[in-house]
C-alpha cells in the first residue's frame, strides 16, 4: 500500500494505483473524458489535471502512477485554471450543438463545461468540420462533435476485438473512421454509443425521438441470449424508446449486445393483439372464451398420448411451470423446452448450468471451448472470455467452433469424433497439466446432433478424469443460448414417464400420429411447417412470427416488457424482467391461459395470482428462488460408460447474430443489419 | 496510371529482394512485437510502388507483422512523409521553414511553379514532377534548399534550380548536394573564397 496525501487528507491505496484513483479514494471527484475504468489507459485529453507537489506542471491524473508521499491539490487555482484551458481548447473545434444533439442532457461535455467551461468563446476563426462516417444501421455519427478521446476505439481493439476503427491523420486533421466502409461489424458495436463522452456517436434507430430527461428508467434484463444481461429500458409515452445495458460485474461488466440493444422495435411489429381460431381454413378473430372452449372440447376428445407441447426461445419460467402442472393433471407427458432438438441431459443441474460461473472467467488459465459460437451464442461472454486472455497467461483449446472468435486459440479441428482420439485425449490432458483453473465450454449447439447425449458424457468423463471438477472448483459448463432454457430445465418441463422429446414429437408430427400441438412462442422449433397441417396446432405466444399463420388457434400474450416475469441465465441465476408497457389488446401473460384451461378442465392448479405462482415455484425448486444470485450446484458423477463418437463435422460458423428469437426477427433494426453489415463482413473478413 | 499498372497494386506482395530486406528487419524485434516493424516496412512498400503506398500494400505489412489493417493505416496516415496517392518520377519535396525563406524560398517555390505548371500537391501531366512543400530537412547551412527523391539540392537560386529541373527532365546528370560550384559541403563562403585564391 502507498500512502499519500490528497488536499491535505491522508489516503491509502495499493501500489500501481493512478492518481485519478487516489483522488477518488479522498472523495475527489476528476473530470474527465478520456479515461475509462474497463479501458486501457490514454491520456490524450488532458482534462484529468490536477497539481502534484515538486511537479512544475500540473499532471494528467489518469495516466501518472503513485508514488509514496506524494501531495497532490485537485482545488487550487492552478489546476482550475489548467482545467478550463483545456476545456477552451476542446470547445474550440466543438460545434456546441447541444439543442439538435441527442446526447444533450446526459453528455460529458455539457456537464463538464457547466463547472470548467466559459460563457463566450474568444475563438474567431473558421472551427473546422469533419465528415460523418457509415457506421451501419445501428450508429449514427457527427462527427464534427467528436473530442479524440480514442474511447471507441479501443473498446474495438480491447473488448470487441474486431479492431474496426482507427484515428487517422493527425492534428486538426485528426479523424475516427472506419477501417471498411459500411457499418461496423461487431456484436457489441453498441456499447461505443454509451462510451463517446460527447454527441459523436448517437444511436441511429433511437436519433431524435425523445429527450434523454423525458424518459422514464426501467431496470429489466436482457433476453435475446441466455446471458441475463442486466438492462435498463427507457420509456416514454407507452412506447420502449431505447435499451441500455447496467453495470453488472458479475454478468455482462456494463456491456450489452447489439441485438439486447436493438431488437426492441421488434416489439411493436407483427404482434399478436387477439385471440384467433380457424374457420374454414382461415384465421378469423375471436374471443378469449370461444378459443378456449375449442380448445378443451378438443383435449377432451383426444387421447393425452397424442397431445405435445414445446415452449420456445423467450418462454418465461411462469408459463412453463404452470403450464406443466396443467400437463401433467391432464396426464399428458410430451412436453419440452428442448425446441432446438438438443439432447442435453434433464436430471441433474450441473448438466447444464455455467457452473463456475461468467464472473470467474476472470481468474482462469485454462479453456477449452467445444462446439459452440461463444462470440454470437453470448457475445457479452465472449468479450470476457478476450479480455482475460488480454492479460496473458491463458491458453486456449477449441473444436468444433468457428475460428474468429477475437481470441487466439490452437483448433482441434471440427470432427467431434477426434475426441476420441487417443493423441487427441493425450494433448488435452497435456494441456490441462498444472492448471489451476480450469475451463471446459461445451455448446448447447453441439448437443442438438444425434449423438447429442454421448457427446456430453464424453466431455463429463474427460472433465472428471482431469481434475477439472473439484471441491472448490468446477471447470464445466455448458453454454445454453436461449434465455428461457435454463428455467425450462429447472422447473421440468422435460417429457416424464416415457413421453416423448421434441425430437419425437417432431417426428409423430411427421407422421400425423401426433393430434394436439401446444407452441408456447415455440418459433424456433425445428419442424417442417408443411407438418404442423397434420395436428391441431395450438400457437401461443406474442408475435405473428413463423408458425402463427399456420395454426389452428392463436392465443395473444405479452412480451417481456409487458409483464413480470422470471428468467434464468445460463449459471442458473433467476432474475426478474419488469412491466414496463401495458398489454396490447386483448394479450394476457401466458401463464394466466395454462390456469384457465385447467380451471375448465381438472381444477387442480391451486396458485391465483402471479405472487402465489412464484411461492409456488420456489417452494418446489428453492435453488432459482435467490433472485439475482446463484447457487453452484451440486456435481453428480456420471456412471455411464465412454461411447465412441461417430465422426461428425461441424464449426457453427453460419450463425445468424441478428435473427435468433421471434422480437429480433420482427425487428427492423436487426434486419436492416442482416442486410448491411453481414454484407460488409465479407469485404471484413480479408481486410482485418 | 494505367489499367495494368493499378491492377498490379491491387495484388501486392514484396519483391524477392525486398522479402529478404523484411526477413531481416523482422528479426531486430521480439516475435511478439513483430507490430514495431511497421515503419520500415511501409518504406520498403514505399520504395516498391514508385513512391507511394497502395491499400493493398498496407494490407500485406499488417499481414506480414501482425497487426490489423486499420492500425497501419493509422500510422501510415499520421507520418506526412508516406504517400498515399501515386506521384510523378520526381518527388521535389520545397524546404519553406524559416531559414530558407530568409534565403527566398518563396520566390523560388513560385517560380518552380511556374515551371512545372503546377501548384503544390500536383503532378506534372508528363508525371515527371510533383511538388510538394515541407517543413524543415535539416539542411539549412545549405539553404534554400529542396529534396528530390532522396537527395538533397542545395544554395538553390532561380538559375541554378530550373537548370536542375530541366536536367532532370532531359534525363542529363545531375550534381546532388550544393549547387554553387566551388563550395564544398557547408563550409563557410569566406572559405570558398579562400579556396579560390589558393
Ligand atoms: S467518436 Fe466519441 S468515443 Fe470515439 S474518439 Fe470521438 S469522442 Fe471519443
Ligand atoms: S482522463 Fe486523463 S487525460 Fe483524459
Ligand atoms: S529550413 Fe530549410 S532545411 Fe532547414
Amino acid at each position: 500500500m502507498i500512502k499519500l496525501k490528497v488536499n491535505n487528507k491522508e489516503v491509502e491505496v495499493p501500489e500501481g494505483a493512478t492518481v485519478m484513483q487516489a483522488c477518488e479514494a479522498a472523495g475527489e471527484e476528476i473530470p474527465r473524458f478520456c479515461y475509462h475504468e474497463r479501458l486501457s489507459i490514454a491520456g490524450n485529453c488532458r482534462m484529468c489535471l490536477v497539481e502534484v507537489e515538486k511537479s512544475p506542471k500540473p499532471v494528467a491524473s489518469c495516466a501518472m502512477p503513485v508514488a509514496d508521499d506524494m501531495v497532490i491539490k485537485t482545488n487550487t487555482e492552478k489546476v482550475e485554471k489548467a482545467r478550463k484551458g483545456v476545456m477552451e481548447f476542446l470547445l474550440i473545434n466543438h460545434p456546441l450543438d447541444c439543442p439538435i444533439c441527442d446526447q444533450g442532457g446526459e453528455c460529458d461535455l455539457q456537464d463538464q463545461s457547466l463547472y470548467f467551461g466559459k460563457s463566450t468563446s474568444r475563438y474567431e476563426d473558421t472551427k473546422r468540420a469533419v465528415e460523418d462516417k457509415n457506421f451501419g444501421p445501428l450508429i449514427k455519427t457527427v462527427m464534427t462533435r467528436c473530442i479524440h478521446c480514442t474511447r471507441c476505439v479501443r473498446f474495438m481493439d480491447e473488448v470487441a476485438g474486431t479492431h474496426e476503427l482507427g484515428a487517422i491523420n493527425r492534428g486538426e486533421g485528426m479523424e475516427i473512421m472506419a477501417a471498411i466502409e459500411g457499418g461496423i461489424t461487431s456484436e457489441l458495436s453498441g456499447n461505443i454509443i454509451d462510451l463517446c463522452p460527447v454527441g459523436a456517436l448517437t444511436s441511429k434507430p433511437y436519433a431524435f425521438t425523445a429527450r434523454s430527461w423525458e424518459l422514464n428508467h426501467n431496470n429489466s434484463i436482457d433476453i435475446s441470449d441466455a446471458v441475463g444481461s442486466n438492462i435498463r429500458i427507457d420509456e416514454f409515452n407507452g412506447e420502449i424508446k431505447r435499451i441500455l445495458p447496467r453495470e453488472n460485474d458479475k454478468i455482462n461488466q456494463e456491456w450489452l449486445s447489439d441485438k439486447g440493444r436493438f431488437f426492441y422495435d421488434g416489439l411493436s411489429n407483427q404482434r399478436l393483439d387477439k385471440p384467433f381460431y380457424k374457420k374454414s381454413s382461415k384465421l378469423v378473430p375471436c374471443d378469449w372464451s370461444l378459443a378456449l372452449k375449442i380448445i378443451v372440447e378438443k383435449l377432451k376428445l383426444t387421447n393425452p398420448d397424442n397431445v405435445a407441447a414445446v415452449s420456445g426461445a423467450l418462454t418465461d419460467i411462469e408459463t412453463m411451470y404452470t403450464a406443466k402442472e396443467f400437463f401433467k393433471n391432464i396426464n399428458v407427458n410430451n412436453i419440452d423446452c428442448r425446441f432446438n432438438l438438443s439432447n442435453i441431459p434433464t436430471s441433474n443441474a450441473s448438466d447444464w448450468l455455467f457452473n463456475s460461473g461468467i464472473e470467474n472467467i476472470d481468474k482462469i488459465d485454462k479453456l477449452f471451448v467445444i462446439g459452440c459460437d461463444p462470440r454470437r451464442e453470448a457475445a457479452v461472454l465472449n468479450s470476457r472470455i478476450r479480455q482475460r486472455w488480454l492479460t496473458g497467461n491463458l491458453d486456449i483449446l477449441s473444436l468444433c467452433t468457428p475460428n474468429d472468435l477475437s481470441y487466439k486459440f490452437k483448433s482441434l479441428g471440427d470432427d467431434i469424433s477426434s475426441l476420441c482420439n487417443i493423441t487427441v485425449q493425450n494433448n488435452i490432458k497435456r494441456f490441462f497439466e498444472n492448471s489451476k483453473f480450469p475451463m471446459v465450454i461445451l455448446g448447447d449447439s453441439i448437443l442438438t446432433s444425434k449423438q447429442g447425449e454421448n457427446i456430453h458424457n464424453l466431455v463429463k468423463i474427460i472433465c472428471q478424469d482431469l481434475n477439472i471438477i473439484r471441491s472448490d472448483w468446477n471447470g464445466f459448463n455448458v453454454l445454453n443460448k436461449y434465455a428461457s432454457r435454463i428455467g425450462g430445465l429447472s422447473v421440468g418441463f422435460v417429457p416424464y414417464d416415457g413421453g416423448m422429446s421434441a425430437l419425437n414429437i417432431k417426428n409423430s408430427l411427421k407422421d400425423s400420429k401426433l393430434k394436439i400441438l401446444f407452441l408456447i412462442e415455440a418459433d424456433d422449433f425445428d419442424v417442417n411447417i408443411k407438418d404442423l397441417k397434420n395436428a391441431f396446432v395450438i400457437y401461443i405466444g406474442h408475435h405473428g412470427d413463423r408458425y402463427a399463420g399456420s395454426s389452428d388457434i392463436v392465443l395473444p400474450t405479452t412480451a417481456f416488457t409487458e409483464k413480470k416475469s422470471l428468467f434464468v441465465n445460463l449459471e442458473g441465476r433467476p432474475q426478474f424482467t419488469k412491466k414496463i408497457t401495458s398489454n396490447l389488446g386483448k394479450a394476457v401473460d401466458a401463464w394466466k391461459i395454462f390456469k384457465a384451461l385447467d380451471q375448465k378442465i381438472s381444477d387442480k392448479i391451486k396458485f391465483n395470482n402471479h405472487s402465489e405462482l412464484l411461492k409456488s415455484i420456489f417452494e418446489n425448486y428453492p435453488s432459482i428462488s435467490n433472485i439475482g444470485n446463484y447457487v453452484a450446484q451440486k456435481w453428480i458423477k456420471t456412471n455411464k460408460k465412454k461411447v465412441l463418437l461417430t465422426s461428425e463435422k461441424n464449426n457453427f460458423n453460419t450463425n445468424n447474430f441478428y435473427q435468433t428469437c421471434s422480437i429480433s426477427r420482427s425487428s427492423e433494426n436487426m434486419a436492416n443489419c442482416v442486410k448491411t453489415i453481414l454484407k460488409s463482413k465479407k469485404v471484413k473478413d480479408e481486410f482485418i | 496510371m494505367n489499367l495494368t499498372e493499378k491492377s498490379k497494386f491491387e495484388n501486392f506482395k514484396f519483391s524477392k529482394e525486398n522479402s529478404f530486406l523484411i526477413d531481416n528487419i523482422l528479426k531486430k524485434y521480439p516475435a511478439n512485437q513483430l507490430g514495431s516493424a511497421v515503419m520500415p516496412l511501409l518504406d520498403l512498400a514505399m520504395r516498391q510502388c514508385n513512391g507511394w503506398i497502395p491499400e493493398a500494400a498496407m494490407k500485406e505489412v499488417g499481414r506480414l507483422i501482425n497487426i490489423p489493417f486499420i492500425k497501419v493505416y493509422e500510422v501510415a496516415t499520421f507520418y506526412s512523409m508516406f504517400n498515399l496517392k501515386p506521384i510523378g518520377k520526381y518527388f521535389i519535396q520545397f524546404c519553406t521553414t524559416t531559414p530558407c525563406w530568409l534565403n527566398g524560398s518563396d520566390d523560388l517555390l513560385e517560380a518552380c511553379k511556374k515551371y512545372l505548371k503546377i501548384k503544390c500537391g500536383e503532378t506534372t501531366e508528363d508525371g515527371l514532377f510533383t511538388l510538394k512543400e515541407v517543413e524543415c530537412l535539416g539542411a539549412c547551412v545549405n539553404a534554400p534548399m529542396v529534396q528530390i527523391n532522396d537527395d538533397y539540392f542545395e544554395d538553390l537560386n532561380k538559375t541554378n534550380l530550373i537548370k536542375l529541373l530541366n536536367d532532370l527532365k532531359n534525363e542529363n546528370k545531375v550534381k546532388i548536394g550544393t549547387q554553387i560550384i566551388g563550395r564544398r559541403g557547408a563550409e563557410p563562403f569566406k572559405n570558398m573564397e579562400k579556396n579560390k585564391n589558393a
